[in-house]
């Protein structure tokens, strides 16, 4: 986590003073060598380093002892030191002449990482694309270049390197440039810059070279320490995501935050986007006094001029047509970085800035080849993927087009079991505004229902393994309420799928799918003012977890049926144990998959006791009691 | 070359607001964070910015040091004089079981002692307040397994750091959701330098112990270090002398472990001219991980910081 400065604006004729780049390239392009030969000419590795880079030597290298093996400053952890490969992401830095700082994030070059890669470009200002002049563009070369045009890079720089191993040749090095060129033109890479030189020999790396009298343009040095943003930057638009809300003495309350794109000044009418409240600003606080403008990368906290609700993840930012409106559905491209695979329907929490709200995953659209840029029918994405996918989140937030702003525009997946990071996002486009999804208030409403039928609403969820006797304790469950005067109904998994969800089958997407649509009715069932008991194996935590979560507390019963699964097997009402131990069920929960027993439920009941004494702990529960 | 330059200043600007974002998220996102403060130039840097981060408002969180007790006794004097200053909720953590048995830097190695009363004590020490983050003051320019050190770096339960766990890090936008047992160790200064920390505690005007300086100080010399004798535990092996030398640290620790260096540097604008042109990395000069560049990484899977 570095703070992008690439949506930024170079203020006036200044440089950037830090430049995040980013470096890719095959594994044995040279990489290695030409980063650790630019570290070591600026002087921004300790001389200890160095000598150690005089006197070890690793298994292949061709340096002679005595001189620095540059690939070796490079190296990072003892496991892939003694593998030889690199297998995450390394952050460096490099101190220009100029007094530029250049933090470099070092990807990988193997290529089933696509996802450090994306890692590494997600802040990166330049990417410098190594390109072997004796091998050839590979197809490593277009998967890092469409993952830097992916991650928004702006300017890639192509290192053409070993030219020694091509005598100089000027047409090579043409005609490998040409190839990469085509590439990003297709990408829309703002700026490619192409430059001949030897890792080896240092030509062209922090000095020019006769050797290519033919090349007239900056070597790699002079390239990085000029660097400007080519075009206009994306945007101008103000924007700050409150990570913090400041309250100190005499009433002091302010919003801490780092504004992530625009500029702001006291008396600027700004918006809450989340709630459309508007007021304008009126200090720019910091610890060494106020300021009278705030730029794209400032951490400050802002005060506003009336009281207006602001808490940790709204995002502030300017009126009118640079305002960022709520929405609920999103499309977005994912780089997939979790072990397991996407699964839609499944809830995972959503992180952006400092925000995060649950999400679903509704639809994969399609899979990207990142080699050809071709898309592909998917239903699915694995580790490393990367693919157009659309997100329904619980709420409507403000999410910036990703090519507007990075902070605004990407999001983070989160498994909200493991709490790993799965998937990194980059919001293409709102698919619905939440102002065209106006929810209409009506007269009668909940209250007024409930008034009616005289007692509460609630949903019973009863969750256990197939023929753990959900059916049954719910069916006389209903029966002693319904003598009661309770209005009642009963969601029973195997009916649903008869009828509203026979378009799903049993792998875990499909169960999650099945579980998000029986909450949805079940909840519409709640509104209308019944009592609605669900019998449904629901074997996932995090899915259920999820339909919890479209409930007020209180609204809510979670039912945990224990029976032990050779019970279960045994009794077996609907003979599908029978079938999976023949082999013709691989989906069978408590067979083929896995149940995940409900935590915290709000209630237990073994499926082997009393009906009646099931009964009566459940109607008690569910008339609060 | 070129034209156009990059005041220093702009640098440390740019390095400040990436710290102060990484301090909000943090005291925003996590139960019960703790400041880990061990007294040495990063610590005081660390606390500048936390400062900032949170201004007008105090500090949010309480600062905990590993006290091992072999620290300079200088150091215990600033930090007592800081915390009373600045209104700091310290808290101190110590191993007493193992002072009780006598564990010393002199008895046990130095790789030994720091596992017992630094990694074993910070751990304690964090379990025992329930901290769910511990914000402290590593560089990823210390050492170079420390490259792919994450800004938020994640520790499972019984605080073992596991590479594969890390997660990867988008943007300014942090995972800071913890599951059961987990807990996060958050470095502010990941990016910054060693002459950064220096530049910028001058521009800063950052109060810092004097030991950083040049001064006239008993030492001896053994092995080739120069350790200073802060107090009278110091066993002095035969034929070792105590000599007056004009020595400065670059890091400090526990006295028996720091070795000195010296230097007439007795002003912050000598030190950072004398640092420029040596250009040696500072952990050179910590004994504890002498054993190669690897060795973090083993301490580091332990729990030490
Ligand atoms: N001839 C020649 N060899 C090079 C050059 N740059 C790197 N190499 C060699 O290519 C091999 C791979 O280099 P390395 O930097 O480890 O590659 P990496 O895997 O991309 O980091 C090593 O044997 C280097 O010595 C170059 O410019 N010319």
């Amino acid at each position: 986590m570095t703070a992008p400065s690439v949506t930024g604006q170079a203020t006036g004729s200044s440089l950037t003073p830090v430049l995040r780049l980013v470096t890719c390239g095959s594994v044995d392009d040279g990489k290695s060598t030409l980063i650790g030969r630019l570290l070591a000419e600026t002087d921004s590795v300790p001389i200890d380093q160095l000598e150690y880079a005089r006197r070890t030597r690793r298994g292949g290298s061709t340096v002679p002892v005595g001189e620095v093996d540059f690939s070796l400053l490079t190296d990072g952890l003892e496991a892939e030191r003694e593998q030889g490969i690199t297998i995450d992401v390394a952050y460096r830095h490099m101190n220009l002449p100029n007094g530029r700082r250049v933090l470099i994030a070092d990807a990988p070059g193997h290529e089933q990482y696509t996802r450090n890669m994306a890692v590494a470009a997600s802040n990166g200002d330049v990417a410098v694309l190594l390109v072997d002049a004796a091998r050839g563009v590979r197809p490593q070369t277009h998967r890092h270049l469409t993952v830097c045009a992916l991650m928004g890079v702006r300017t890639v720089i192509v290192a053409v390197n070993k030219m020694d191993l091509v005598e100089y040749d000027h047409a090579t090095f043409e005609s490998l440039v040409g190839i990469v060129r085509t590439t990003a033109a297709r990408l829309e890479v703002a700026e490619v810059l192409a430059i001949p030189v030897s890792a080896a020999a240092g030509e062209n790396v922090t000095r020019g070279s006769d050797l290519m009298p033919w090349y007239n343009g900056p070597n790699l040095l002079e390239a990085l320490s000029d660097w400007k943003p080519s075009s206009s930057p994306a945007s101008t638009a103000f924007r700050f995501p409150v990570q913090f809300v400041v309250r100190a003495d005499g009433n002091f309350r302010g919003y801490a935050g780092t504004v992530v794109s625009g500029h702001v000044e006291p008396g600027t009418e700004v918006v809450v986007a989340d709630s459309g409240r508007t007021a304008k600003v009126d200090r720019i606080v910091t610890f060494d006094g106020d300021l009278e403008r705030a730029v794209i990368g400032q951490a400050v906290t802002l005060t506003l001029d009336h009281e207006v609700d602001v808490t940790r993840g709204d995002v502030i930012c300017e009126t009118g047509a640079g305002q960022v409106q709520p929405a609920d559905r999103f499309a977005a491209d994912v780089v997939w970085l979790g072990e397991e695979p996407l699964a839609h329907g499944r809830s995972y929490l959503l992180v952006s800035g400092s925000r995060s709200v649950p999400a679903t995953v509704t639809n994969v659209r399609h899979r990207l080849d990142v080699v050809s840029g071709h898309e592909h029918a998917a239903r699915l994405l694995e580790m490393n993927d990367v693919g157009r996918v659309e997100v329904a989140t619980d709420r409507p937030i403000p999410m910036d087009p990703y090519s507007l702003c990075r902070d605004t525009g990407g999001f983070l997946l989160v498994d909200r079991v493991t709490a790993d990071t799965v998937a990194a996002g980059l919001t293409r486009h709102v698919m619905r505004r939440s102002f065209n999804v106006v929810h209409q208030a009506y007269e009668v409403d909940h209250e007024a229902r409930t008034l009616l039928m005289g007692h509460a609403a609630k949903v019973v969820w009863l969750t256990g393994l197939p023929g753990s006797g959900k059916s049954t304790i719910a069916d006389a469950a209903v029966r002693r309420l319904h003598a009661m005067g309770v209005h009642t109904y009963v969601l029973d998994g195997d009916n649903v799928r008869a009828g509203l969800n026979k378009d799903l089958g049993f792998t875990s997407e499909d169960r999650a799918e099945n579980v998000r649509r029986v909450a949805e009715v079940a909840k519409l069932m709640r509104d209308a003012g019944l009592v609605v008991l669900v019998a449904l194996v629901s074997p996932y935590r995090s899915d259920r977890d999820a339909a919890k979560d479209l409930y007020e507390p209180g609204q809510f019963l979670e039912v945990h049926v224990d029976t032990a699964v050779e019970v279960c097997a045994e009794r077996d009402p609907k003979g599908l144990y029978a079938k999976a131990a023949a082999g013709n069920l691989p989906n069978m929960t408590g067979v083929g998959q896995s149940y995940e027993a409900p935590e915290n439920p709000d209630l237990v009941l073994t499926g082997t006791g009393d009906v009646d004494v099931s009964v009566q702990l459940l109607v008690a529960a569910i008339l609060g009691e | 070359m070129t034209a156009l330059a990059v005041p220093y200043s702009a640098v440390l600007d740019e390095l400040e607001a990436e710290a102060i974002h990484i301090y909000r998220e943090t005291a925003a996102a996590f139960r019960n964070p703790v400041l880990l403060y061990s007294i040495g130039k990063d610590s005081s840097v660390l606390l500048h910015l936390a400062l900032k981060a949170f201004a007008p408002a105090p500090l949010p969180f309480p600062v905990m040091h590993i006290d091992t007790t072999w620290k300079f006794r200088e150091m215990i004097e600033f930090r007592d004089r800081r915390a009373a200053e600045l209104g700091l909720d310290l808290r101190i953590a110590t191993n007493l079981e193992a002072v009780e048995q006598g564990v010393t830097p002199f008895t046990h190695g130095t790789h030994e002692y720091t596992r017992i009363m630094k990694t074993v004590a910070l751990r304690d020490g964090i379990d025992r307040y329930g901290f769910d983050a511990a914000v402290g003051g590593a560089r990823r320019d210390e050492e170079r397994s420390r490259a792919k050190e994450r800004i938020f770096s994640l520790r499972e339960p019984g605080h073992r750091w596991e590479p594969r766990k890390q997660r990867p890090e988008f943007w300014r936008t942090a995972n800071t959701t913890l599951a059961e047992g987990q807990s996060m160790r958050v470095f502010p200064l990941s990016n910054w330098t060693e002459l950064d920390v220096w530049r910028y505690i001058q521009r800063e005007s950052i109060d810092i112990p004097s030991l950083y300086f040049a001064k006239p100080r008993p030492v001896v010399e053994r092995d080739g270090n120069l350790l200073m004798v802060d107090d009278d535990r110091f066993p002095l092996r035969d034929g070792e002398q105590v000599q007056m030398r004009s020595v400065r640290f670059r890091t400090l620790g526990c006295y028996p472990l720091s070795g000195a260096v010296e230097s007439t540097a007795d002003t912050l604008e000598s030190l950072i001219a004398e640092m420029e042109s040596s250009n040696i990395s500072e952990r050179a000069g910590r004994l504890i991980d002498g054993e190669g560049g690897g060795s973090m990484e083993a301490k580091k899977a332990e729990g030490y910081f």
